[in-house]
């Protein structure tokens, strides 16, 4: 009797497996990055003045950004060969 | 903060390919990769031919970042995608995201054999030690790490690609536009005219 029981009670319990809904949506995660560290172009001191690597202090990011801006308005012909 | 762009000016781009012959001789780029390349449109056509240097766009939201299984890209504090070439598995993945055709891959051996990808790099190197030989020989140079611009942008003859943080060259540009009057098109109202007056609503149609 009990081992009917049990057997009735395993059929129905596989019945209702089918029954489940799981997600099926892969829920896209961001990657992040693998590799080694990289370094920062401020942390570098300048390269010395014949090599015309400009000038800023090493490891100061202010510093280093206003060389950069400097540079990139030396594009600009209006401004670097006048009126 | 800096937010490193190219922008290349198509009313002064003179398809010299200057640009394209900086970048390989400064970062010495291997035989079948062009890092850099100049598209042109309309092609012989008098008073329609127009060209424009393109390479990687450093994207604000890189779709090849987005792509790679083996999440070997990164941006820097300088908004520069550079990528990591030891953990690169040379799938391909990144190139069929980019809408730039930006990232190259060596093609030296036999078979279709395809290497590590390959790309601008804003002359940025990459995850080694600044201005190092493996860093030259990976990545190219790192002109940024030297107080410099990318070679392609800072020898263009003609000044039509312009190169750095993208607020400054949009100025640039800006100014160009407003004293010939013309050349918006490409690079939308933003860029060509600026924000203009606070609350100001660009026209209808405009590209922002």
């Amino acid at each position: 009797m009990s081992r009917a029981l049990l057997g009735a009670a395993m059929v129905a319990a596989l019945l209702v497996a089918g029954c489940g809904e799981p997600e099926q949506v892969v829920v896209y995660k961001q990657g992040k990055y693998q590799g080694k560290p990289d370094t920062r172009a401020w942390d570098n001191a300048p390269l010395a003045a014949e090599q015309r690597g400009g000038n800023w202090t090493k490891g100061d990011r202010a510093s280093w950004e206003t060389q950069i801006k400097n540079r990139q308005l030396a594009q600009n012909e209006y401004k670097r060969i006048g009126q | 903060m800096a937010r490193m762009k190219f922008l290349c000016d198509a009313e002064r781009c003179i398809e010299c390919n200057g640009c394209v012959t900086a970048c390989k001789n400064e970062n010495e780029v291997p035989w079948g990769v062009n890092r850099r390349r100049v598209v042109t449109i309309n092609d012989g056509v008098i008073g329609a031919e127009k060209s424009i240097s393109v390479a990687c766009m450093h994207c604000s939201d890189a779709p090849c970042m987005a792509v790679c299984p083996v999440d070997c890209f990164y941006r820097t504090d300088d908004g520069v995608v550079l990528h990591d070439k030891d953990l690169c598995i040379g799938c391909g993945y990144c190139f069929y995201a980019c809408p730039f055709g930006a990232p190259q891959f060596p093609q030296a051996g036999a078979f279709g054999l395809r290497g590590k990808m390959d790309k601008c790099t804003f002359c940025a190197g990459g995850p080694e030690a600044d201005r190092s030989e493996a860093e030259f020989k990976k990545y190219g140079r790192n002109r940024l790490a030297e107080g410099k611009l990318p070679a392609c942008a800072e020898m263009c003859s003609t000044k039509a690609l312009l190169g750095g943080d993208g607020d400054v060259i949009a100025d640039i540009y800006r100014e160009r536009v407003l004293r010939r009057g013309k050349g918006s098109e490409v690079w939308g109202w933003g860029t060509a005219y600026g924000p203009g007056k606070p609350g100001a609503q660009p026209p209808a149609g405009a590209k922002s």
